[in-house]
């Protein structure tokens, strides 16, 4: 009995009660999205909103389960956890039901669950449970490989499912491990990366070349390049590109601009790296070595998007970045999705007055797309005021992760912050047209039972932990 | 325990950043870009035009010509159209998928974003069964309307048609958006605007699939739409429907006129067609079979364009021109010996008495003494020059209303053609022509042209003594407005009203003077009648029988110009059918003494006749 007071004492009760919060709103809004004349009771269980109310009894019930579970249970089994996951995510590709081309979803009668969700806190003991073992070190290639191997497993396994939304997530274990360790450049230059990605599909390859090009000649003359090493350079490249060219004449090969281009910078490097080597110039070379790999990176992608990928793929990738203008494909969903929000001016149209909402413009508009809802009915204010309590839920687990004594806890109780921030991030970015349209669900308001079980259980698991900070895990 | 914990920082950094970025972008789409609320107005209202109903039509005693009938045009707007069972519509509007597939292509084609019609006038029984099913189908929406309706199958020149507006009236006039109808000819024409009356719009909140979900604000910026006005025209449909009846199987016009006031009693153009023909889907293959096909041509308005010389009526005309000139008085006598000769120069007449004074010479009809009269005033000393006395004279016919438009309510009416002395400089090719050479003119003939409209506006002229008002066909609206002020203006000629007497007492003559007289078979007993006879050559067949009449003597009621087209001459069907028509007009039926003749002009075919 002392050891339940205790619990009690020790759960962090900020985090439930915004959670709670969360959660309520969520619901209501559901109640607003799907609202018609027909039937207007609140718990009717024939709509959407009655389920929700299910789905939110038997998420309180998951929670109390798990308050109840030894904190040591979650490390030890940290593992068998994660396989049996796997094993899930393996199964669902054989056994599962397709929805939508995705083949992510279990049916069992009436009751839908789809492992992917439930795979995010499992890798996510997984990962806290590695980053914590004795010989782990964040910069040895073994340790860097073990945990790409975690990550990249599920990540694979959901991708096979064709749910490219839902694996996007796990690149937010990066923020993870920069917290244990991992040097800022990976970060920064996974972040490129990403936006070199996106770049390269939505722009041509001379915009990326320019781009490319003039970012690293900032940096470097910012680094203390001199002008006139400059024009050395370029002199050096003219001259490079000029002997290509006449080559080119002489053999009779047809170069193309780009490649007589790519293949002089290729040659001027050499002599530059050197040069800089020569003058101390260390972060020139390090600007040159990583225009030079981006610039690499950005054709390699074009090239695979353009020649390696399927035509469906490529559409899938297209619609993704919203470069695909089908009026009712994914372009209107966020034209829709921008009216509904722009449409709630200060102070919003009121509850259950949205008329975006109510007569369906806006597609998924109990999922992927609640926010809308926020935006249109409650305004300006209504929806920062939502932005806000999310983000202080998630700087509150990041508050509560620092004051861990256990690693493992810390490392858990960030993935869970990550994790929350990821969807926030791109779920909103998406209904405001900034981000790429990933259906994705935004944690606690999303309608669905298994997304939001699925944040309970990552959210709870973390708060048991919490309950136990002062004891170290092993 | 960790070096790395003030990582924190930037991580929490960053999550700020983002919902800093997230929270500057509400502000923008929020409350600084208002583009936003107005997309979201336009995504979910839909202004539905409310139309007026169309103003009916009576005659001058308040009988109904035209009325309406409701309809239900199916339209479409492309933008909001999405995937639908297309054989399921098919089947239930009973039309081809090929041609539902061309509709939709033709809708797009002419806006995505405006409604156009998919199909039109639905029948009540299939707009009912579509009413229910309409869901199914977003981007459709039902369109009432109004087809006009015909109680009586007359007076469909007069009245004009209704036809969907073309892009150049759409252009030209932005109160109207495709599938609407505008009058193309007659009274809805140029009544066109009263008879609409005004377009309404009632806003409605939709949802994604355009279904109805409530009133916008409870109708506060609906616009309710006002009913056109009711028009009651100045045509005796009784009238109108005797004439049609007496025209059958003849081609010409009739064209009946109150003399003291300008209105158009009857106007019938012949051969005529029934105004439910341009009315509901068939009105495009009706209306190719009339225009092409029909060699008839009764869509062409022959009361108002047909174009005839007047003939020996004109010569009422230049007896009144040659009074007022003082080149004759009544008592001038001009001999005629079966025609007027000077030199080797002829024109014939027929035999007849002679010397004749001049209102033996309207009932006889001689031409010489026309081309003496002519000739004395082109001649005349006091003008100079035979172009001088030529204008003189001409000023005078144009103060009947001559060689222009006379300005009535109709649409397509002509000029006519008085010729200038620059004509016939041209065609001469010399500045001083002799009178010999346009005598013709003296008895009608020659380059003159003259439309019926124009001739019935002549008789009443003559009727009145010397002043007309503009012919017209309405007379007021339904709600007591009144017409144009332009049609209560006399209008005077440049005769004056002392020297009608003389001619009208030979157009008394003409009708009762006994022995010789060309207008006897429009003698009604007890009616004073006055008229003229005339005949049209015509070089293509038979000649073209014209009569002019007004009655009674005195207070004029009715004045009447009848052509049939190869009636060979004036007394055998014009004076006819004008007497008949003054007797209904006058008396409301046909005294039996004349009930053989009435019944010998029905039964009279001109058309069929040749083929025999
Ligand atoms: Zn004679």
């Amino acid at each position: 009995m002392t050891r339940r007071t205790n619990l009690l004492k020790s759960l962090d009760w900020w985090t439930i009660l915004l959670y709670a919060l969360l959660v309520f709103l969520g619901w209501v809004n559901i109640y607003a999205a799907v609202y018609n004349e027909g039937h207007q009771s609140i718990f009717d269980i024939s709509q959407r909103y009655g389920k929700q109310l299910l789905w939110i009894g038997a998420a309180g019930f998951i929670a109390i389960i798990i308050l109840i579970i030894e904190s040591k249970f979650f490390s030890a089994f940290a593992y068998p956890t994660y396989l049996f996951m796997l094993l899930l995510l393996i199964s669902v590709l054989i056994f599962g039901r397709d929805v939508k081309g995705a083949r992510s979803w279990f049916e069992f009668g009436a009751i839908r669950f789809q492992p992917a969700e439930f795979a995010k806190f499992a890798t996510c003991l997984a990962i806290s449970r590695y980053v914590t073992q004795y010989n782990f070190k964040i910069h040895k290639i073994k340790s860097l490989f073990i945990s790409s191997l975690i990550l990249f497993t599920p990540m694979a396994l959901i991708v096979l499912q064709g749910d490219a939304g839902s694996a996007l997530v796990y690149s937010v274990f990066l923020l993870v491990l920069y917290r244990e360790g991992l040097s800022g450049i990976v970060l920064f230059l996974g972040f490129l990366a990403a936006l070199l990605f996106i770049f390269t599909l939505l722009w041509s390859k001379l915009t990326i070349l320019l781009l490319i090009l003039s970012v690293s000649l900032i940096a470097a003359k910012l680094s203390g390049l001199k002008w006139k090493n400059f024009g050395l350079g370029i002199l050096i490249m003219g001259a490079f590109s000029s002997l290509i060219w006449i080559t080119g004449k002489i053999l009779n090969l047809h170069f193309s601009s780009y490649f007589i281009v790519i293949v002089s910078m290729v040659l001027c490097i050499i002599p530059f790296l050197f040069f800089t080597y020569k003058q101390k110039l260390r972060n020139v070379a390090w600007i040159i070595l990583i225009s030079f790999c981006s610039l690499f990176y950005s054709f390699s992608v074009g090239y695979i998007f353009s020649n390696v990928l399927e035509q469906h793929q490529r559409t899938r990738i297209n619609e993704l970045l919203g470069i695909e203008s089908d009026p009712y494909g994914a372009g209107y969903n966020v034209a829709q999705s921008k009216i509904a929000i722009g449409s709630g001016g200060f102070t919003g149209k009121g509850f259950l007055n949205g008329t975006q909402t109510k007569f369906k413009f806006v597609p998924e508009q109990s999922t992927d797309f609640i926010f809308c809802t926020v935006g249109e009915e409650w305004g300006f204010v209504g929806a920062t005021v939502v932005l806000l309590l999310l983000l202080t839920l998630i700087l509150r687990l990041l508050i509560l992760a620092e004051r861990q004594r256990s690693s493992f806890s810390r490392v858990y109780g960030y993935g869970v912050a990550c994790i929350l921030f990821f969807h926030l991030a791109v779920n909103v970015g998406m209904t405001l047209g900034l981000a790429p349209v990933i259906g994705i669900p935004l944690p606690f308001f999303s309608y669905g039972g298994s997304s939001l079980w699925s944040f309970t259980i990552l959210l709870f698991i973390f708060l048991r932990l919490d309950a136990n900070r002062l004891e170290l895990l092993r | 325990m960790n070096n790395f914990s003030n990582r924190i920082y930037v991580i929490a950094g960053i999550f700020i950043l983002v919902v800093l970025v997230f929270i500057i972008r509400l502000l923008n789409l929020q409350i600084i870009d208002e583009s936003y609320k107005l997309s979201a107005e336009n995504n979910s209202q839909r202004q539905v035009t409310q139309f007026p109903a169309r103003g009916l039509i009576y005659d001058r005693n308040g009988k109904l010509l035209v009325y309406n009938q409701a309809a239900y045009d199916l339209m479409i707007i492309p933008r909001q159209v999405k995937q639908f069972d297309t054989i399921d519509l098919c089947n239930l509007l009973g039309i081809d998928k090929k041609d539902a597939l061309k509709q939709i292509a033709k809708a797009k084609k002419y806006s995505y974003r405006k409604a156009s019609i998919f199909l039109k006038q639905l029948s009540s029984e299939r707009y009912a069964v579509l009413q229910e099913k309409l869901y199914k189908f977003p981007g459709f929406f039902v369109q009432p309307r109004t087809l006009r309706k015909y109680p009586r199958q007359s007076a469909a020149h007069a009245l004009g048609y209704l036809r969907e507006v073309n892009n150049k009236e759409m252009k030209n006039d932005s109160y109207y958006s495709q599938g609407d109808y505008i009058g193309k000819s007659g009274i809805e024409r140029t009544y066109e605007k009263e008879l609409r009356g005004e377009k309404g719009v009632e806003i409605f909140w939709v949802d994604v699939y355009n279904r109805i979900k409530g009133s916008y604000k409870d109708g506060k910026f609906d616009k309710p739409p006002v009913s056109g006005k009711n028009l009651y025209s100045t045509l005796d449909i009784g009238l109108q429907e005797y004439g049609e009846l007496l025209m059958s199987n003849k081609k010409g016009g009739i064209v009946a006129i109150e003399p003291n006031s300008g209105e158009i009693l009857a106007k019938i153009s012949s051969p005529a067609y029934d105004p439910e023909m341009f009315v509901g889907r068939a009105m495009n293959q009706n209306y190719k079979r009339l225009v092409q096909n029909d060699s008839l041509k009764p869509l062409f308005d022959r009361s108002m364009m047909a174009l005839y010389p007047p003939g020996s009526v004109f010569k009422l005309i230049n007896a009144l021109i040659g009074l007022q000139e003082k080149v004759i008085t009544p008592a001038t006598r001009f001999e005629c010996h079966n025609g007027y000769h000077v030199g080797n120069f002829t024109m014939k007449c027929h035999s007849h008495a002679s010397p004749l004074d001049l209102i033996h010479s309207i009932q006889l009809s001689c031409n010489a003494y026309y081309a003496n009269v002519f000739r004395s005033i082109l001649e005349y000393p006091k003008y100079g020059s035979v172009q001088n006395g030529f204008k003189v004279w001409r000023k005078h016919v144009l103060s009947f209303g001559f060689g222009n438009k006379l300005g009535a309510d109709l649409p397509n009416e002509l000029n006519g053609f008085i010729p200038t002395t620059d004509y016939y400089k041209k065609k001469y090719r010399r500045e001083n022509w002799r009178a010999l050479n346009v005598i013709s003119l003296a008895i009608g003939q020659g380059e003159l042209l003259i439309t019926p409209l124009q001739m019935a506006n002549m008789v009443a002229t003559i009727a009145n003594r010397g002043y007309y008002y503009i012919p017209h066909i309405a007379k007021y609206f339904g709600d007591g407005e009144l017409i144009d002020a332009k049609f209560m203006k006399r209008k005077q000629t440049s005769i004056d009203s002392v020297y009608y007497k003389p001619v009208i007492d030979g157009m008394e003559e003409v009708i009762s003077g006994g022995e010789g007289s060309t207008g006897r078979l429009a003698a009604i007993p007890g009616i004073r009648v006055c008229g003229k006879t005339g005949t049209v050559e015509n070089p293509h067949g038979d000649d073209h029988s014209v009569f002019v009449a007004f009655a009674p003597r005195e207070n004029p009621k009715i004045a009447i110009v009848v052509y049939v087209e190869n009636g060979v001459w004036g007394a055998r069907y014009g004076a006819p059918i004008a007497g008949l028509m003054i007797e209904k007009y006058l008396r409301g039926e046909i005294s039996q003494s004349k009930k053989w003749l009435e019944k010998r002009m029905i039964e009279a075919d001109l058309i069929h006749k040749k083929k025999e």
